[in-house]
């Protein structure tokens, strides 16, 4: 079902769109249909960026995106202590 | 009757508060006169498979309008305007309903119209037909299609999007329901559907509940895991052997 629950977060940093790169400032993060993926529910996440009025997004399997949250979190961990 | 020829293209409607709203039209070739439907979208938006299930419509004898629910969020691609929608919490209830009628008033408005209008929502769009057939005059048959919160659990899920339980306008309803859901469906669960059947029944209502052994959620869309072609196949008969009962 179609639920409607958003979940948002702050961000900084970048995206690329089709209109090229773009700063973005707020997630907006849900599990629903998706609009493109050929999956039943989706994880899904627009990146926005207010002053171009753009979004880049993306619409992951439940399995790939709990994957993809574990990768980013290691990235972090082995790149911070190689950064120090 | 099965008609091959079609024509189908974009069209602006009134819509609520005398906005003009955009739509894709779709209705057989021919001087008519056909039936009209209402298809509402789900979700996710005014996607390719909201055009195809227009066209499927159109292609079984009924000019079938099926509105943006998200053109005041332009402009912009439909999932574009989908986001936005969703980042601002949905649409008003009665914004939507507002478009409906606009739509009724279209098709009523088109040479080839019989004057009958039935209305069919799928997912949250089965929700709107549910809202738009307790809340307007002149719709002369409804489909619901696995219409979720229909029946609120919990109150605190109202919103001022979505302010009612339609549950609770069940008494207005009048025009004919047909329901077609799925029994491993979480939203509506079986439970739901049983508590929305109880509430017609005790009110006297004309309706026809369908529910659907080993399917979920959206059986009908082909290009997702849920498709179910069995289930499908049969519950899409039963929508065009319903409007056609009822609207001609």
């Amino acid at each position: 079902m179609c639920s409607y629950i958003t979940e948002t977060a702050s961000i900084v940093g970048s995206a690329k769109g089709p209109e090229g790169w773009v700063n973005v400032t707020s997630a907006n993060v849900y599990f629903d249909h998706p609009y493109h993926a050929a999956l039943d529910h989706a994880l899904s996440i627009d990146f926005l960026s207010p002053d171009t009025n753009q979004r880049v997004a993306v619409e992951l399997s439940a399995e790939s995106a709990r994957a993809l949250v574990a990768r980013i979190l290691s990235a972090l961990e082995t790149g911070e202590k190689e950064h120090g | 009757m099965s008609y091959r020829g079609m024509i189908a293209d974009m069209v602006s409607f009134k819509a609520h508060k005398g906005d003009t709203g955009e739509a894709y039209y779709a209705r057989p070739s021919g001087q008519g006169p056909f039936p009209g439907v209402v298809l509402i979208h789900h979700m996710p938006g005014w996607d390719d498979w909201c055009m195809e299930a227009t066209r499927k419509l159109a292609h079984f004898g009924f000019a079938t309008i099926a509105p943006h629910l998200y053109f005041r969020h332009g402009p912009g691609t439909p999932d574009d305007l989908a986001a936005k929608a969703r980042s601002a919490g949905g649409v008003y209830d009665d914004q939507v309903v507002g478009d409906v009628k606009g739509c009724m008033e279209f098709l009523r408005a088109q040479p080839e119209s019989n004057g009958k209008i039935g209305v069919i929502g799928f997912c949250s769009g089965g929700r709107h037909t549910f809202l738009a057939a307790c809340q307007l005059d002149g719709v002369d048959a409804a489909v619901d299609c696995w219409g979720g919160n229909v029946v609120v659990d919990d109150p605190s899920q109202l919103t001022p999007q979505r302010p009612v339980a339609p549950i609770d306008m069940t008494e207005r309803l009048t025009a004919p329901l047909l329901g077609l859901f799925g029994n491993d469906d979480k939203n509506p669960s079986p439970e739901h559907v049983n508590t929305l059947e109880a509430k017609l029944k005790s009110l006297g209502k004309s309706y026809e509940f369908h529910r659907y052994d080993g399917a979920g959620h959206g059986f009908f869309a082909a290009d997702r895991p849920g498709y179910r072609p069995e289930q499908a196949k049969d519950g899409w008969q039963k929508v065009i052997n319903f409007f056609h009962k009822n609207l001609g």
